[in-house]
């Protein structure tokens, strides 16, 4: 392979460095109206009275929006596929608000500063409801989140809204009670993960105009641009046809904007006004009013015989929504159906639980999608189980981990959403990520703990699996058109967003069609130019569209011979292509490849050769990995300084091996701000007051010390030149990696996240107390 | 109000309201390349250079900034360039959102320490947040640029 994992620069590095024009802001007109919205104060109440007869009046205001102003069409933010697994329990306005910083109402103004003006001026009148605060007591209390009549689900996903319940999800394999009950070892722990948020750089963006054509034309910070064209036509009833939506580059996602957020306001005041809106999340409203990663709890059992053999897993969940259910039901799945079959040699294993909603600002899709919560609470409780049989975790993890051609029974049970699909692991080195990563982290010599005068030294571990898209759901697709001059374009729906999509399939077009990247001119996620691709999430670019791009490929290639053949007046198997040159074996006769296309283009036989192929997945491969941290605690403050993480990755063939090194280097980073940094704190009003960067604290560049990430030769039969994904698998690992390493250090077991010295010190105090 | 800056060179004036701040003011005037991340200095991404200090133009106000010399990357093109060809060579480009501020406080310590440790870099740039890359191919990439004479 000359392309594909090779070193091959980002495409477009360069040009968004020198400050080109790139980002959906940059595309907003300059005389455009600005949306603003009021924000609720109070987690939860509802709208009585809003007097904006002050407002209205003011100069340069030229709406005041207000439940009142919308048709009543419930739909789902999520920007999932159709029919989608989340509940259609939002209105783009309505008469209640669930959470503080819920939508009120909007003020559509020439400037902020009116704008600001206007909402200064509005008052409404609230009737102040009593809110639900707290996910434990969600399901069945009396306070129903939900009452409204109109709200509902698209398919059985077990939801019950006067229950306070978005979804639902059982299953068992096997008699996990019974399994237990013949078991020599059984630990139980309860786990509990936080809200965290996404925290991408470019705000929530979006901004929209009615074209020449008097169509509808929205630039918008997504990830999901088809969805986003689908639900906007559903919730305000345009026609699709006269939406097209277009996704600049992206400044960030990891799941937050797989949502849609400000489109409906927007493209409901373009349409109706025929004047260029724009809307920008402020930072606190990308904190307060977008969505969150979904808290948990996590109550897990696990039992072995007396050889150390894992038997049964028990795994009961309860998940957060906040106050709508986007992604409730499959990031809850994904907490079992990604992690629990890590361990997949055990008769019987139960996955149970539900998902409530509360007052609190809305949990929905991010990056590890339910796998980092139930890898926390696994891989934690594996360490726990190990230390209550006296055996080493590394060996129980050898002993009952998935290898390569084994398969889990979950896999066919558990969808996304749906059932799931039966598959068996064709590539599985975590046998060879755990022996490089012990040999990378040094763990013979550090484990369990070094201790020195006043710090102690340890070492902690985790593996983890993902997914490869959602088999049977996710389809992506390619067109590749060949240029006079002998280049191509390629279009496709699959969406950049920073981890560098463009690229990767810019380099498996110039792989199979046996040119350079520079020959290959892609574009990207424009409804009306670009083929249908779901969009940039369930790690399904590289793999999906990967394998679209190069099946568009293929057949191009063989059109372009067809072609060569009719000119050099053979047979298509006499063509030999070395990608600039396509000979005549029999004779060798030739001509190249800009000849061809320049005669195709303008003088014989004039046709545009171009191909558009989809795909589908069959099954979607997981990566795996294995991730080791060294740590070094402060014996008086217990203050943690993560020293080095070290990852080993099976994500099949690297097609950009600095791209896939960058994916995994910022998931870790992003996994240990979930295991360590990244306190989510609110008020006891239901306020969350961790709502900027200066109280909600990502890791910065003096907390990164060292990473590792390696990666092990693998090769997945399926994936476009042998990839799997490698976008979320990163994440998973670092919080149970880390209160492992803690316990290691210290004999204390930290069970919610983040893992902070605090909870050392008041755990360390509790053990003391009890003493 | 009028103001008077100058700007990757070029003098400009300005009509602006005295409240308004740097960063708003240069987006209205189609300096594109400067980008708000959040509204309190918290991030980094909105950085210009006054007077060749990198500064977040999200918290400055512009009617403070008359007569100062304003630095976009427009102003640093070659600089910029060679940066972002360590970047690619060492995949640490992810979403770029917050390289072009990155790459003027890379430039600004180049012109006070060109021989910054990489302790030095990390401390001068740690108030450019990125949530993409995990910093370390930024790192080695700006190591590689700093050591770079041409």
């Amino acid at each position: 392979m000359k392309v594909v994992n090779n070193l091959t620069h980002s495409i477009d590095g360069m040009g968004i460095m020198k400050g080109r024009k790139a980002f959906t802001d940059d595309f907003a007109e300059k005389d455009t109206l600005i949306v603003k919205v009021m924000r609720s104060p109070y987690a939860y109440a509802k709208i009585l009275e809003i007097n904006d007869s002050e407002a209205r009046k003011l100069e340069g205001i030229e709406m005041v929006l207000t439940h009142k102003d919308f048709k009543r069409i419930p739909f789902t933010r999520a920007g999932q596929g159709y029919p989608e697994p989340s509940p259609h329990d939002k209105f783009v306005l309505d008469e209640y608000v669930r959470y503080i910083g819920d939508e009120v109402l909007a003020v559509v103004g020439r400037s902020d500063e009116i704008c600001d003006k206007a909402l200064s001026l509005i008052k409404v009148e609230y009737e102040v409801l009593e809110p639900v605060l707290d996910f434990e007591t969600a399901k069945d209390n009396p306070i129903v989140i939900h009452p409204e009549n109109e709200i509902h689900e698209m398919f059985d996903i077990g939801f019950q809204p006067k229950r306070n319940i978005a979804a639902s999800y059982a299953m068992e394999i096997g008699d996990v009670k019974k399994s237990l009950s013949e078991c020599e070892y059984v630990i139980k722990e309860t786990f509990y993960t936080q809200a965290q948020a996404h925290v991408m750089l470019e705000p929530h963006t979006v901004n929209a105009r009615m074209d020449y054509q008097n169509r509808l034309c929205i630039y918008s910070a997504t990830q999901t641009p088809f969805h986003v064209r689908r639900i906007i036509s559903q919730g305000l009833e345009i026609p699709l046809s006269k939406i097209r939506v277009i996704k600049p580059r992206v400044g960030g996602g990891f799941g937050g904007k797989q949502a849609i957020h400000g489109e409906m306001l927007v493209a409901y005041v373009t349409y109706k006004t025929n004047k260029p809106t724009k809307m920008i999340y402020s930072r606190k409203e990308v904190f307060e009013s977008s969505y969150s990663r979904h808290p948990m709890r996590i109550e897990m059992t696990l039992g072995a015989d007396k050889d150390g053999r894992l038997k049964a897993i028990n795994c009961e969940g309860l998940s957060d929504t906040g106050a709508y259910g986007e992604h409730a039901l499959t990031v809850f799945m994904v907490t079992g159906s990604k992690v629990l079959p890590l361990y997949n040699k055990v008769d019987s294993v139960r996955f149970a639980g539900d998902i409530v909603y509360t007052n609190h600002t809305p949990a929905g899709a991010f990056r590890g999608y339910g796998a980092i919560q139930g890898n926390f609470a696994l891989e934690s409780a594996v360490d726990i189980l190990c230390k209550k049989m006296k055996m080493d975790p590394i060996l129980f993890r050898q002993i009952n981990m998935m290898k390569e051609k084994e398969t889990s029974p979950i896999f066919a049970i558990m969808g996304e959403g749906t059932a799931g699909t039966a598959m068996i692991m064709e590539t599985c080195k975590l046998e060879e990520c755990i022996e490089k990563g012990m040999a990378l982290i040094g763990w013979k010599d550090k484990y369990p703990r070094i201790e020195s005068k006043d710090k102690i030294r340890s070492v902690g571990m985790a593996i983890a699996m993902q997914g490869s898209g959602i088999p049977y759901i996710d389809m992506g697709s390619a067109t590749i058109k060949l240029n006079d001059d002998g280049f191509y374009n390629l279009m496709v729906g699959a969406t950049e967003i920073g981890q560098g999509s463009d690229t990767v399939l810019t380099q498996i077009a110039a792989e199979e069609l046996m040119t350079t990247v520079d020959k290959v001119v892609i574009y990207s996620s424009d409804t009306d130019l670009t083929p249908f691709d779901v969009g940039a999430y369930a790690s399904s670019t590289t793999y999906i569209s990967g394998n679209a791009v190069w099946k568009a490929a293929k057949e191009l290639k063989e059109k372009m011979i067809v072609e060569a053949a009719r000119i050099l007046k053979t047979k298509v198997e006499n063509i030999d292509f070395d990608g600039k040159t396509f000979m005549n074996r029999a004779s060798n006769e030739k001509i190249t490849l800009v000849d061809l296309s320049n005669q195709i283009t303008y003088s014989h036989e004039q046709k545009q050769l171009q191909v558009t192929s989809s795909y589908v997945g069959h099954k979607s491969p997981p990566p795996f990995m294995a991730g080791f941290v060294e740590i070094e605690i402060d014996k008086a403050t217990y203050e943690i300084d993560i020293l080095h993480y070290v990852s080993v990755v099976d994500c099949g063939t690297t097609i950009n091996p600095m791209l896939a090194k960058g994916q995994v280097d910022g998931a870790i980073v992003q996994g240990l701000g979930m295991a360590h940094f990244e306190e989510v704190i609110y008020g006891a009003n239901g306020k969350l007051i961790s709502s900027d960067m200066l109280n909600y604290k990502i890791p910065t560049r003096l907390d990164i010390k060292k990473l590792t990430t390696v990666f092990v030769d693998s090769y997945e039969e399926t994936g476009p030149f042998g990839a799997k994904s490698v976008g979320e698998i990163g994440i998973d690992t670092p919080p149970a990696a880390l209160a492992n390493a803690v316990a290691n250090a210290l004999d204390v077991r930290i069970t919610t996240l983040p893992v902070t010295s605090e909870k050392i010190f008041k755990e360390i105090r509790r053990i003391n107390d009890e003493k | 109000m009028k103001i008077n800056l100058k700007i990757n060179g070029q003098s400009r004036q300005f009509l602006i309201e005295p409240n308004e701040y740097l960063l708003d003011v240069l987006r209205k005037n189609d300096y594109l390349s400067v980008r708000r991340g959040c509204d309190n200095t918290s991030c980094g991404v909105c950085t210009v250079l006054i007077d060749n200090k990198p500064v977040p133009s999200c918290s400055v106000l512009a009617a403070r900034c008359e007569n100062k010399e304003i630095t976009t990357v427009e102003g640093v093109e070659k600089e910029v360039e060679k940066l972002a060809r360590y970047f690619g060579e060492l995949g640490a480009d992810q979403c770029g959102y917050c390289n072009p501020s990155m790459a003027l406080t890379v430039y600004a310590l180049k012109l006070e320490n060109k021989n910054a440790s990489i302790e030095e870099v990390k401390e001068y740039l740690v108030g450019n947040l990125c949530r993409c890359t995990g910093y370390i191919a930024q790192h080695e990439a700006i190591m590689k640029y700093l050591g770079d004479e041409s």
